[in-house]
This record gives structure tokens, sequence and C-alpha cells, in this order.
């Protein structure tokens, strides 16, 4: 196997093994998504019973919109929380004096958070079809730029907060939790970009999940199917992706000089 | 040859001089002791060596290799250990030597496991969560770790540190009989002076981030006219003598 795939493998590998022993940390990853979907399910479910088939296309582009955020969220935690685990278990230290490239580290955080993006989302999308008969798949092969949009967010937003750690240490840590449900707001999950007050609108438009969303509604709503959205959302992920690569290796760098590396976590 | 080649290496924090202007070489197969008071520079001196801390001036090779330009293909050859940095708690204690085995790309990482096992007698305790090990159990956990690619140069901070001393002298043993073996160059930093009596061929003072002293255990207490290394370090840190023998 190539070097660089084998240190990848070997960072995967200590996760992996940590899931593998402990069946409440699996159980975690579902159980978020899956009481998510409980809620707003059944909310869905009795605003189409009370105000007819309006409200149940409202209802379903709700499920959509919860069964989306959810990659966000899964995908922007599962490569946070990867790294926090390195830090609380102080075994950071080795991790950075092995011949791991913080690239790979960054590769092996990402292929760890679409693992857990999937062992938490996909129990969700399944309680879905069989709780209320949504078909997350019956948004068509769009699904497939849908979630790697929504993915992308997940990681440079969580690049962005592993940055804030290296720079703040521990005090950043509720970053890992906090920091999506600030941009939900923006991000259109539930309601088009219109409803919002004309003075943030431009926040929302900087975000590529607000044009995944709307580009969901139009699917869901008019039955079009909105390229641009989509073009939008993958220019925007690259620059923010950009951004953020730039920032870890500043930050990385940075810590590297102030002996930030030595104490991260304490 | 030099395995470390250490040239007017300074680290700055602000206005605080963690490192001050040092040199030294350490060579194959030599063991060399970093010695200290706290907050003399032995962990700062360590940490750029690994590559964790970015030196303010000065260069450091480490196996032929510039650590500023080209760290990781040394880090690839060299190890480290240290009781203040931990290995996950919840993995057994083969699974974390698979980690490092493959983060160092060890080739036939199980036999590898295997013999490491056998040497440092953790062969019952490789299914065991690191986590519940004892701390003796710990430290050779540690030591497996340390010398899972072969190493060509092992840096120790206090490796025995809370151990008791029958623990302690098996480590040391087994340390010397590495070294012997492979020719592996050791840089360690200690606060036992009995250990390193026992293990250095050099030792550097430090103080205040400046080497004050060096020589082998021998020369120093000649020089100093004691009979062992902590008074030698006693008048050192308190200044009776400031570098110069008494």
């Amino acid at each position: 196997m190539n070097p660089s795939l084998r240190r990848i493998w070997g960072l995967m590998y200590r996760h992996l093994a940590l899931y593998r022993s402990s069946w409440p940390r699996l159980l975690e990853l579902a159980y978020w998504p899956v009481l998510q979907m409980c809620i707003w399910g059944f909310t869905a479910t009795f605003l189409a019973q009370r105000m007819g088939s309006a409200a149940a296309l409202t209802g379903a582009a709700l499920i959509g919109g919860v069964l989306l955020w959810e990659v966000t969220l899964r995908s922007q935690m599962g490569m946070s929380i990867s790294f926090l685990e390195e830090m609380w278990s102080r075994n950071l230290g080795h991790v950075f004096v092995s011949p791991l490239r913080p690239w790979e580290m960054i590769v092996a955080l990402i292929a760890m958070s679409v693992i857990r993006m999937a062992l938490g989302v996909v129990p969700a999308i399944v309680l879905a079809w069989v709780l209320y008969e949504y078909n997350l798949l019956a948004l068509g092969p769009q699904l497939v730029l849908f979630f790697a949009n929504l993915m992308i967010m997940g990681w440079w937003v969580a690049l962005g907060v592993v940055s804030l750690i290296l720079r703040h240490g521990a005090g950043a840590e509720p970053l890992a939790w906090g920091v999506l449900f600030g941009l939900a707001p923006f991000s259109a999950v539930f309601y088009p970009v219109s409803v919002l007050p004309v003075a943030v609108q431009w926040v929302s438009l900087c975000l590529p999940s607000t044009h995944v969303f709307e580009g969901m509604r139009a699917i869901l709503l008019d039955g079009t199917v909105r390229w641009d959205h989509l073009v939008l959302a993958l220019v925007l992920n690259a620059l923010w992706m950009g951004g953020a690569i730039w920032l870890f290796s500043r930050q990385f760098q940075q810590a590297r000089i102030r002996g930030a590396l030595l104490s991260i976590g304490e | 040859m030099d395995v470390i080649r250490v040239t007017n290496l300074v680290k700055r924090y602000g206005d605080v001089l963690a490192v001050d202007n040092i040199d030294f070489t350490v060579s194959t197969g030599a063991t060399v002791g970093l010695l200290g008071g706290n907050g003399a520079g032995k962990t700062t001196t360590i940490a750029m060596l690994l590559g964790l801390l970015v030196p303010t001036s000065g260069a450091i090779q480490v196996l032929g290799h510039d650590m500023a330009r080209d760290r990781f293909a040394a880090l690839a050859r060299m190890n480290f250990s240290s009781p203040y940095v931990s290995l996950p708690h919840r993995l057994s204690v083969a699974e974390n030597l698979r980690v490092y085995g493959h983060l160092y790309n060890v080739p036939d990482i199980e036999a590898r496991i295997a013999r490491l096992a056998e040497e440092l007698d953790l062969t019952a305790l490789l299914d065991r969560p690191a986590g519940n090990l004892s701390a003796g159990q710990k430290t050779r956990v540690a030591l497996a770790k340390a010398l899972i690619n072969k190493p060509e140069l092992l840096l120790l901070d206090e490796p025995t540190a809370s151990l008791d001393p029958d623990t302690g002298d098996w480590v040391r043993t087994w340390l010397e009989r590495y070294r012997d073996e492979t020719g592996c160059a050791i840089l360690l930093a200690s606060h036992n002076m009995a250990e390193v009596e026992r293990l250095c061929d050099q030792v550097l003072m430090l103080k205040q981030g400046r080497i004050v002293d060096q020589g082998s255990p021998a020369d120093l207490l000649t020089r100093y006219k004691r009979d062992d290394l902590e008074d030698v370090f006693l008048d050192i840190a308190r200044g009776r003598g400031h570098g110069v023998p008494a």
C-alpha cells in the first residue's frame, strides 16, 4: 500500500477501533438524526392532515430539509469530534511526531466524517421512508450533488473549528457542537431566502447550503432542477474550502511556533 | 556519524528565552542525557528535535535531514516516548501498536507486534485496554510504541518517572540492550541522576536555556569533585560554580 494511504488508514483504524469497542458511541451517532426525524416528521404529518395537499408538499420540504441538514451537521461534527477524540486522549503529541503529514490527518478525518455521517443519517432516511413514506431518493440524481455540497460545507466548517482549537485550545471546544446551529437560520433549511430580512439575505446567499436547499425546494415544489443553485453551491464551497485550508495551515504553523501543540487540550 | 547535530539553537517566547544558543551532537549508538531543573529548556529542546516546535533561529539536523525542511523523512526513522503523552485508553494494546505500525509504515505489523510483545513481556496484555494498565505496564507499552519502527534515534522524556525501582531497573536494562544491539542513539531527559549515570555516555547540563556544562558522567564527577551526579546537578542548579568546576 502507498505509504500515505497507509498512514491515513492508520488514523482511521484508530477511530474505527474506538467505535468497534463502544456501542454507546455508535448509538449516539444515529440518536440525534433519528430523534430530529421523528419530531419534524410527525409535525409535517400533522400539518398535512390539518391543511391538505399544499401543506403536505411543505411537509415534504420540511422532512427533506431535516435530512439534508443532518448531512452537513454530521459531516462537520464527524470531523471535529474525531480531532477532539485525539485531543481528549492526549494522543496528539504522538500523532504530530509521527510521519503523518497534516494533510493526511485531514483526509483521515474527512473519511471518518463520511463514515460517521452515513451511520447517523442512513437510519434517519430509512425511518422517514418507513414512518412517513418519504423517499429522499425521489429528489433524483441531483441528490448526489446535494449530499456532496453539504458534506463539503461540513468539512470546511470543521476545518475552521479545528483551526480555532489550535489557536485557542480547549476553550474553542464547544464550537464543535454549536457552530453550525448558528448558520442554520441563514441556510434556508426550512424556508426560502426571500423570507429573511433583506439586510441579511446576502449572508444567506454566501452559504453553499442555502443554494442546496433552494434547489431541493425547486425540485419538490416546482418540479424543476435549478442548476444555477447547484453551480453556485460548488463555487462557494471551493472558495470557503480554500479559505479553511489556508486558515488551518496558518494556525498549525503558528501552533508550532507558539508551542501550542505541546499543551493543546489543557 | 552524527545522528543529531544542533547548531546555534534559540527558542524565544516573547521576552522569555527558553533555549539560548545551544550546540551539541549525538553520535550513532551514544546515549546523551539532558539534565536541568524545571524550566531549563529540556522539553523545549526535545520538542524542537521532534518538529513539534519551530526554533526562533539555529539549525537542527536529524539523521542527515534538515528538520526545518524535511522533518517527515527524519520522523519516520526516529521515535519518542514520554509518560506525559498518552496512548488512547479505550484501544487495546495491540490496537494501539497497530495504529502506530501503520503511521510508521512498518512492514508485517503483526509479526513486529508479536516480537515486541515477547521482548517487553506484553503478550498477555495485548487485548487489554491501554487505560486499564498499571504505570509499569503503560511504560512498557509506550516503549513498544516507541520501538515499533526500529528507530535509529530514540527521544525519551523521563522514561522511568513514577515507576517502582524494580520496573525502572528493568526498563533501563532493556534500553541498554536495545542500544547495544541496534546502535540506536538515545537522547534522554531525566531527573533521575542514577539513571543518567548508568545510561549516558555524555551529559548536557542545561540552566536557563543554556548548556552550562557537559561531559561524561565520570568527567563531571571528577571536575566537580563530587561522588554522585545529584550533587553536581545541585552545584549547577544553585550556582555553586556556574558551570566552572569547583
